[in-house]
């Protein structure tokens, strides 16, 4: 059973691999993505020193560790799922004896592990010597970022896995996919951290589960979040990833019923 | 004792429709209207275990649908389905460890990978024993003369190269039951009878028992004995292929058939409509 699942991590991995200029340029991109958010941040911080307690140096961090992060977490499951259920080759995955949704989480597993060692620290290295970072030195930080960034993962897969399997239910949601991606970026703290956010929105984002996916752990690598702080957030992250699965199975049972296989 | 049981078998679609014109589209985007398309209507058939039966009809009589809901991907509407014992939307990663399934439109290989890494985690899949499985494997890739295209992409095989390849991955956990959707579809004579070839080997050998559907009466003709015919989701003709011959007095067996869907079931002499 787990070596059937790891070695669906190692085929998706091999396939990304089978691909290289869209590995290399996937390096560039994210540098390019990170130069262009400190330069923004170095225009709008003009001559202050601080801005919603970040200072430069803690801004440029931020940006580059979310950016990377993202890397990892990344995946683009909801319109793999999308397509796999619009052409109907959902079908053959419902001959084999394993649970789809742990496969595609695995297969997505598979290119954030790739991401994770060939996109992030590469790019990480590389970015360190372009743009001021000073990243923190404390173990105990670094374990629990970790950990976090493996909830991360989760929970933005558990997201695109509810945004895909709605394709059962209203054919074409390219619409929602879009609408997701925005809402995650935004509101997970990847173009903004959450401290720049007006105080009336501070209560919609505490109740929804994209804080979890980049501003927590952003907030622990930047020591915004220290001490026994840092494990109760975690709690967060672990809460969302468990409370997450009911819909999942919800929309999967519901979905198994209606399923129809397009083109015959 | 009987590898497949069908009783009262039905399943019916909600298919959205579309009203004509600006108006209607205005009107669809607040109530849409759905019309009930039942594809399968209370068909009953068992099939021995065994038997290599072909299962025909027109485009849209509902076969593919039969295979769907016989392989425990579509849930019937009503109606009672046993395959292996065993009820296939059910339970459904129990059951399908002992069906094979080729759908001759669709590849079950993974597309940017080598041949062999799709067995490979077929056979991790299947859960089958290392030894075991390279013994299959080379039977396989002897029979369906693989060994020149098992490390190619599967994305630069051609469709008969793929066709032998996907009938291989079926195979690897030695199912007691195979169900082909028209497996045939596309491939030049020699690749159809070397399959043709290789099934009838299949079935005698493991006494597989095999559900084929096609197009290609061809492949009726080479391998089934029992031929189930199937039009509008109802099954008009189920019986020998010998009988069938007979009955309509030694026309060949595409004119037979064609005049079968021409007229449709009314016309079918009355004995052979027996189930």
């Amino acid at each position: 059973m787990f070596s059937m699942y790891l070695e669906i991590v190692r085929m998706r991995f091999m396939m990304m691999l089978a691909y290289r200029v869209n590995y290399y340029s996937g390096i560039l991109v994210y540098t390019i993505n990170i130069g262009a958010y400190y330069f923004l941040w170095k225009a709008v911080y003009g001559s202050s020193e601080q801005l919603a307690g970040f200072t430069v140096v803690q801004m440029t961090t931020y940006v580059a560790i979310t950016w990377m992060a993202r890397a990892f977490y990344f995946n683009n499951l909801d319109r793999e799922l999308s397509n796999e259920i619009k052409d109907g080759s959902v079908a053959i995955q419902m001959i084999r004896p394993y649970n789809y949704l742990v496969v595609k989480m695995m297969q997505g597993f598979g290119e954030g592990i790739f991401r994770f060692f060939l996109f992030s620290i590469p790019g990480m290295i590389l970015v360190s010597f372009i743009f001021p970072i000073v990243l923190p030195l404390d173990i105990e930080r670094w374990i629990v970022f970790l950990i976090m960034l493996v909830f991360s993962f989760v929970i933005n897969s558990q997201i695109n896995i509810i945004v895909g399997l709605m394709t059962f239910f209203i054919e074409n949601n390219e619409g929602i996919m879009r609408m997701k991606r925005v809402l995650v970026d935004l509101m997970s703290g990847v173009i903004v951290p959450m401290s720049f956010m007006p105080l009336w929105a501070k209560p919609i984002i505490d109740a929804l589960p994209f804080q979890a996916i980049a501003y927590l752990p952003a907030s622990v690598i930047t020591g915004r979040t220290a001490g026994d702080e840092m494990w109760t957030t975690l709690l967060i992250p672990v809460g969302w990833s468990m409370g997450l699965m009911i819909p999942i199975l919800l929309i999967w049972r519901a979905a198994r019923k209606r399923l129809f296989v397009q083109g015959g | 004792m009987n590898a497949i049981e069908v009783h009262h078998l039905r399943k019916a679609f909600q298919v959205q429709q579309n009203r004509a014109g600006l108006k209607g589209s205005f009107q669809d985007l607040f109530k849409r209207s759905y019309k009930e398309v039942v594809a399968v209507n209370d068909i009953d058939f068992t099939i021995p275990k065994g038997e290599i039966c072909g299962y025909i009809g027109e485009n849209g009589a509902g076969k593919s649908t039969t295979i769907k809901m016989l392989t425990g991907i579509l849930v019937p509407t009503s109606g009672e389905i046993l395959v292996n014992g065993m009820v296939p939307y059910k339970d459904r990663e129990k059951f399908v460890r002992n069906i094979g399934v080729v759908f001759g439109q669709r590849s079950q290989l993974w597309w940017d990978l080598g041949v062999i890494e799709s067995f490979n985690l077929l056979r991790k899949v299947y859960r089958v024993p290392a030894d075991e499985f390279k013994k299959r494997l080379d039977e396989l890739v002897q029979r369906l003369d693989l060994a020149d295209i098992l490390h190619r992409p599967v994305r630069k095989l051609s469709l008969g190269q793929r066709m032998r390849c996907e009938l291989a991955a079926s195979l690897l956990h030695n199912p007691s039951i195979v169900f082909l959707d028209e497996p045939t579809i596309g491939l030049d004579i020699v690749v159809k009878s070397e399959i043709r070839d290789f099934l009838k080997e299949l079935n005698q050998k493991y006494e597989t028992t095999i559900l084929l559907t096609t197009h290609d009466l061809q492949d009726i003709e080479a391998l089934c004995s029992r031929v189930i015919m199937l039009d509008d989701g109802h099954i008009i003709y189920d019986g020998g292929l010998q009988q069938l011959k007979d009955k309509w007095g030694g026309l060949e067996t595409d004119e037979i058939v064609k005049s079968i869907y021409k007229s449709g079931s009314s016309q079918v002499p009355e004995e052979s409509a027996d189930v």
